[in-house]
């Protein structure tokens, strides 16, 4: 019985909306921008926090990173005559083994020892990354090898003159799978490839990864024996010299439940290790959860301001359904007299308001869910990435504006009194 | 309106050759007080009036006599301020808005002097109306509707908007939609009054033949001709029934 009065009620109120194609339309187009803004900035939300997402996972959630960082006190030492000093700062060599003598849980540790440097190949020469790293390395920033083989305990412990490229700086050295073994110069030094490994895919926003296009990787004693401690660099006419014995030590701890203690830890060890705190330790883990917090109060944000158009797209119901109730305060009188109950009076008039806010919400959700991120990906290049409880939610928001801005309408309508209502006009 | 007139109170039995049947309605006392502004207005000053099953009763005055308020009074679209209303042995005065609404439904047909049809439904529809609220089957309920189109003689005419039709026509769907209940009474609120009186004749005749099956009709009018159909004419005056004439059958 229930049913049929639905499917009576649902007929009714499309018959009377129909009778204002026009009126009708407007109104539902408040509810169909409100519903579709409010999808389309959970979409855009949604799309960089993936990319956000994706590039801290880049670093490893069960990593720890310790980076180098010229303190205060080092950048004074440098001061005036930069040029004729050297600034002594950041981690050592030994504090790899200081950490795994503290931390029982870690499976690896990665030291990286960058320094800038010119790779060339019969007279073609390009601008690397020279990273002194240990075969540890390629287990932890897993890249699919292009050709050849990466680096060795052996090629560490023997010193050997080995380099891995990335697929890009092969490619602009011309260097193809079969010409694996040929030398390469890189400063003054040089080296034999051994092996070809694939690229970093950056994709998105920029942020901080562990490997870059430009990186070479020779072994860490290669890189300590040919080029020494100092690094020299000229920038801008400029020349600076630093000794830093490592940039970057990446650990990487066994469970992910102790990254944050095992970072802890870490902290209080170099604390006390340098006490210039030319360090930095971070935390992806941290950086991860940090943010998926912005996003959500992001999400929020952008939400709340969406909401507003939805609110003035229900204030548009609203007003509809009581302009409505008025022009046909007649028909509600006869309905009364003739014995429909109140409750069937608001039933009737909040059937018509739900059906404007619904068909408004699934068009919103069309528009908002398919033609505005589409829109937005190709004119902003902001990726976008509709979440399934936008779609829920949105529907749900519109039954509640139908509700909400179309009850006291109903309401309105069936305390009419029937008299007063039968004499309208 | 005063309540200094005070005429012959009806009560019971002796309503012109009513004596024996059953009393369908029954009212003692009733007084309906409106407030306007600073005013109390007596709308009905004390009515007895009884009318028995299969009566037609003609309810006449001049405007402000009361007659309206009657009448919404006896439809239930109204409560009395005071007094007693009586509808088939049931005491409706101090009903709840919901047990009148179903009381509506259930037990009265209306007719306006604007027939009050729906516009955007169909005859059908209109017809249909009370017995959506009953809660028929959608199918029963087209059958009925049919039916009474039928009998009002618009069965060619169930799928037409009431505006396609001409007045006595759309009187004649407001009749059929006050039947679709199948309602012991029938209240007509000047039924004739927006139509030539050829039409108004006809639909007079409408009014006569379901009186003769047996149905119950309270009609208002100020029209002598057309009271002269009722069996019974209650004259009101200042809220009160002033005097009774005629006879039931």
């Amino acid at each position: 019985m229930n049913k049929i009065r639905l499917v009576r009620n649902v007929k009714l109120g499309i018959k009377s909306l129909l009778l204002h194609k026009l009126r009708s339309l407007l109104t539902m187009l408040g509810v169909v921008f409100g519903v579709a803004s409010v999808i389309a900035m959970l979409a855009v939300g949604e799309g960089s926090k993936q990319a956000a997402l994706e590039q801290i996972e880049k670093l490893g959630t069960n990593n720890i990173i310790v980076t180098s960082r010229k303190s205060a006190e080092s950048t004074a030492a440098g001061g005036a005559q930069a040029g004729s000093r050297v600034a002594v700062y950041g981690l050592n060599y030994e504090d790899e083994g200081r950490v795994t003598a503290v931390l029982p849980n870690v499976s690896r540790t990665v030291p990286v020892r960058k320094l800038p440097k010119r790779a060339s190949v019969n007279g073609r020469s390009v601008e690397v990354t020279l990273i002194g790293t240990k075969p540890a390395w390629f287990e932890l920033v897993r890249r699919d090898l292009i050709a050849g083989r990466v680096l060795t305990e052996h090629d560490e412990r023997t010193v050997a003159p080995m380099v891995v490229l990335t697929d890009d700086v092969a490619r602009d050295l011309l260097i193809a799978s079969h010409t694996i073994g040929q030398p390469i110069r890189i400063g003054e030094k040089v080296f034999t490839v051994v092996g070809i490994i694939q690229n970093e895919q950056r994709i998105g926003a920029a942020g901080d990864t562990l490997d870059s296009i430009s990186d070479v990787y020779i072994p860490l004693s290669t890189c300590r024996s040919y080029f020494g401690e100092i690094i020299s660099e000229e920038r801008a006419g400029e020349s600076s010299r630093e000794v830093v014995d490592l940039h970057r030590l990446i650990v990487e701890v066994v469970d992910r439940d102790q990254v944050e203690s095992s970072a802890k830890v870490i902290e209080r060890l170099m604390e006390r290790l340098h006490p210039a705190h030319d360090y930095d330790v971070s935390v992806p883990l941290e950086l991860l959860r940090q943010a998926k917090e912005t996003q959500r109060r992001w999400n929020w944000t952008l939400g709340s301001i969406a909401g507003i158009s939805l609110l003035v797209g229900g204030i548009g119901i609203m007003n509809i359904m009581l302009a409505s109730v008025t022009e046909r305060t007649r028909e509600i009188g006869i309905r009364r007299a003739i014995g429909a109950q109140r409750i069937q009076i608001i039933q009737q008039f909040l059937t018509e308001a739900l059906l404007l806010s619904i068909n408004g919400g699934v068009i919103g959700l069309l528009l908002g869910a398919v033609i505005l991120p589409a829109l937005i990906t190709l004119y902003s290049e902001l990726p976008t990435d509709v979440p399934v409880y936008s779609i829920v939610l949105s529907l749900g928001i519109s039954v509640f504006v139908g509700v909400v801005f179309g009850l006291y309408p109903a309401i309105r309508a069936a305390s009419l009194d029937p008299i007063e209502a039968l004499r309208h006009e | 309106m005063t309540t200094t007139t005070t005429g012959p109170h009806v009560t019971g039995p002796p309503l012109p050759s009513g004596g024996g049947r059953e009393v369908v309605i029954q009212l003692d006392d009733v007084h309906k007080t409106y407030v306007m502004g600073e005013q109390q207005v007596h709308a009905l000053a004390g009515v007895d009036l009884s009318i028995y099953r299969g009566q037609f009763v003609a309810i006449m005055g001049p405007s402000g006599s009361g007659k309206s308020t009657m009448l919404n009074v006896l439809g239930c679209l109204d409560r009395p301020t005071l007094g007693r209303y009586d509808l088939a042995g049931d005491d409706v005065s101090m009903l709840s808005d919901e047990q009148l609404s179903d009381i509506r439904l259930r037990r009265i047909g209306f007719i306006f002097q604007s027939f009050n049809l729906i516009a955007q439904l169909t005859v059908r529809e209109n017809i249909e109306m009370p017995l959506y609220y009953l809660g028929l089957d959608p199918h029963e309920s087209i059958g009925r509707a049919r039916e009474l189109a039928e009998m009002v003689g618009l069965a060619d005419r169930l799928e037409h908007r009431p505006s396609e039709l001409s007045g006595g026509q759309q009187q004649r769907v407001a009749i059929a939609r006050s039947l679709a209940n199948d309602p012991q009474i029938l209240l007509a609120d000047e039924p004739t009054g927006n139509l030539d009186s050829a039409t108004g004749e006809q639909i007079m005749a409408l009014l006569d033949r379901l009186n003769a099956e047996g149905r119950t009709i309270i009609m208002v009018t100020h029209e002598a001709d057309i009271a002269a159909h009722a069996h019974t004419q209650v004259h009101m005056r200042d809220g009160l029934v002033d005097r009774i004439e005629g006879v039931g059958r």
